[in-house]
């Protein structure tokens, strides 16, 4: 069994704020980490390993510094790790990276079973995923939340649905997304963190691409463009509501059923 | 290539434009600003950086696409066995709002297997053109057939907009048939507002909800986004019909696939109170435990649960997987109403963050009113069962 697990490292903290009055982004701190959905595909990769023996692969696309999400998968257990990095790959929006991925993952081989998290929390799309399978030409199911049997020719697994859950049958090669809580993730091992710590990780960029043309790729293969930012409308109104109870309830009904609540 | 070229000698202080980029794409090298391969061209270093220091060049243009081969605004119509889901109504009714700008029409996209029937009550929401594909191959949704007949209905209609519902159907099915149309696709928008040229103005929360970005496709068709249930406000049905249904076909080949689907289960109720979008609190206020029944109810018509403070667990009367706050659980709901609690910092801490909290107590100044965002100073015990009769009202119940 091969297996190639897509992760990603995103911001330490999604608490940016916007300054009101110079419009410019405030960061808390520059730290990243890793997309925490993205440990539930590693750790499902991980036990799918642990049962079937073969291989876990991880592969990220983004800056030098993302190598060490893959140095976190090494500690967990993943056993070869490539980051797509070129400065050319800036700016992609999804269609772009999930082009960029696939070419990265067809020059790497061939995988049975490709997992991706269910989302990034900076992105926060949950598409990159089935567009890397769309681009792969194979079958994929997003949200995952558990696997029923493995066998020879594919996976059996849970989907949600928004109000039953859906048994699929899914046969290999194929991409799965999932969904956080289909196990839980281990922790990085330090044992393990220190075997791997000169483990070489591979490092693609475009010229070792199938398709060298630049305009596929970042901002150039990018369809949407992000014309500007600015903080959303602030929740800190505030309404003091006095009077009696028919007129409370009044209220209240009005403002629910304004919301969308009944 | 479009990239971005820095002026070097126009950066007064290379920490103040290093920290101006949202994405950390700016760096520090051998005494140089860069661009690393974090950048999303996103180009506010250009506008809120030193003057002249950041520029954008682009070396090759690609070639206009012809727009106006594109017309109208689509609706894919969300649905189990030909049960609409209701955030197909509100896009449709959205999608009538950005048709009306450039004046064009509104479809529908219903695929399915004997469906044929229900696609008639698509025609009291005021689409013009309902395309049908009723198939045996279709009574499941799977990735690949549906994608296929997605793309057949796109090469055949050639609609400008595509409006899916954000539900766990819509967030695969779209990006597969963006990526097959090798389009943009933007997730989660929550305003929508269609240029007279037809470009589509798409705005979504981007980190969390910390900041709103604007995006648009400006040189790709169709251009499609996926919209949450409850965004956007449903037409009222209209006693009538109009538009047309067109039965459509295609290659039955297209339709095969590699996912068998060998069972539909019912979803267990959800039980955690962290998974609920609507939470009735029951606080100390609540003097007899069967006095809860009533928040239960209250609940129960706004689709969601009954949580409660510590001294409502302890005491035995709701079990302590329903506490909220510090030595709690946290919530995040959209909707929450406290009744009776008096808003203590370790409870308020467990559920601050919440999309929009009402507050009931009939003392002025319980700190629970600095929380809250409408604030009631009455007595619960009056005010809902008055609220619980007219939503029964509403609701013909
Ligand atoms: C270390 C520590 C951890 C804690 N962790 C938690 C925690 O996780 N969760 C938690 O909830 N608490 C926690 N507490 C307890 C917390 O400090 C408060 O004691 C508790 O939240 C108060 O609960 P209450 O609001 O239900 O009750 P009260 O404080 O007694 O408030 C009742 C309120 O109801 C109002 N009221 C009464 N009758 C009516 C009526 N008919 N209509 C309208 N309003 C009415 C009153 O004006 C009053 O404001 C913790 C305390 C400590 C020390
Ligand atoms: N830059 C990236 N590198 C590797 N995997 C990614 C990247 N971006 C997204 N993914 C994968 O796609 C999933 C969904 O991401 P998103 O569409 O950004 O919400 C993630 O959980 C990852 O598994």
């Amino acid at each position: 069994m091969k297996i190639l697990v897509c992760i990603k490292q995103v911001p330490d903290s999604n608490k940016v704020e916007v300054d009101p009055v110079t419009g410019v982004l405030k960061r808390d701190g520059a730290a990243s980490k890793m997309n925490p959905y993205d440990l539930y595909a590693i750790e499902t990769a991980l036990r799918i390993k642990e049962k079937t023996g073969g291989m876990v692969d991880v592969i990220s696309m983004g800056p030098p510094q993302a190598m060490q999400v893959i140095k976190e998968a090494f500690s967990m257990g993943a056993d070869h790790g490539t980051l797509l990095s070129d400065r050319r790959f800036g700016g992609a929006d999804v269609l772009a990276t999930s082009y960029t991925l696939a070419q990265g993952i067809k020059s790497m081989g061939e995988y049975d079973l490709i997992l991706c998290g269910k989302q990034t929390t900076d992105g926060d799309t949950a598409q990159v995923g089935p567009e890397i399978a769309e681009w792969l030409n194979l079958p994929s199911v997003s949200n995952v939340v558990s696997i029923r049997m493995f066998e020879e020719d594919g996976i059996t697994v849970d989907m949600d649905l928004p109000d039953e859950v859906e048994v699929a049958k899914v046969k290999f090669p194929c991409l799965l997304a999932v969904d956080k809580d289909i196990f839980q993730p281990r922790l990085p091992s330090y044992v393990k963190k220190t075997e791997t710590k000169d483990r070489k990780i591979q490092i693609l960029t475009l010229d070792d691409m199938t398709d060298q043309d630049e305009l596929n790729y970042g901002l150039n293969g990018s369809p949407t463009q992000v014309q500007k930012i600015f903080p959303p409308e602030t929740n800190d109104k505030k309404e003091i509501w006095n009077g009696s109870g028919d007129m409370l309830a009044k209220k209240l009904f009005d403002k629910v059923e304004e919301l969308k609540f009944v | 290539m479009a990239r971005l070229i820095v002026h070097q000698e126009r950066i007064p202080d290379h920490q103040e434009l290093i920290n101006i980029c949202p994405f950390g794409a700016l760096e520090e090298q051998d005494g140089k600003v860069v661009v690393n391969a974090a950048c999303k061209m996103c180009r506010l270093c250009i506008k809120k950086g030193p003057e002249g220091a950041m520029e954008y060049v682009e070396d090759v243009k690609k070639p206009e696409i012809n727009k106006d081969e594109w017309k109208g605004v689509a609706v894919y119509a969300d649905h189990v066995d030909g049960t609409i889901h209701p955030v197909t109504f509100e896009l449709i009714g959205k999608a009538k709002e950005m048709a009306a700008v450039t004046g064009q029409e509104v479809y529908v996209l219903f695929m399915g297997n004997e469906i044929r029937d229900k696609s008639e009550e698509i025609l009291h929401y005021g689409a013009d053109k309902v395309f049908v594909y009723d198939k045996e191959e279709l009574a499941r949704f799977k990735i690949e057939p549906y994608t296929a007949v997605f793309e057949d209905f796109i090469k055949k209609v050639k609609p400008s907009s595509i409006l899916v519902g954000a539900t766990t159907v819509g967030r695969q099915l779209a990006p597969r048939v963006a990526a097959r149309m090798k389009t943009g696709l933007t997730a989660d928008c929550t305003i929508l507002e269609m240029n007279e040229n037809s470009d589509l103005s798409q705005i979504r929360p981007a980190f969390g909800g910390n900041i709103m970005a604007h995006i648009k496709t400006p040189n790709h068709r169709p251009q499609i986004a996926t919209v949450r249930y409850k965004i956007m406000n449903a037409p009222a049905r209209a006693e009538s019909k109009s538009g047309v249904i067109v039965d459509c076909d295609m290659d039955q080949e297209m339709l095969s696939s590699h996912v068998d689907v060998i069972d539909i289960l019912p979803k267990a109720k959800e039980t955690f109170i962290e998974n609920s979008d609507v939470l009735v609190v029951a606080g100390r206020g609540v003097k007899k435990e069967e006095d809860i029944n009533m928040l239960r109810e209250l609940a129960d018509l706004l689709g969601g649960q009954v949580a409660c403070t510590r001294p409502m667990a302890e005491s035995g009367w709701m079990d302590a997987k329903y506490q909220i706050g510090l030595s709690g659980r946290t919530v995040r709901p959209k909707l929450i109403i406290t009744c009776g609690v008096s808003g203590a910092i370790q409870f308020v801490a467990g559920m601050n963050h919440s999309d929009t909290i009402f507050a009931i107590n009939n003392d002025p100044k319980a700190p629970i009113f600095k929380s809250a965002h409408y604030c009631l100073v009455g007595d619960f015990y009056d005010i809902l069962p008055k609220l619980i009769a007219k939503i029964k009202e509403k609701e013909g119940v």
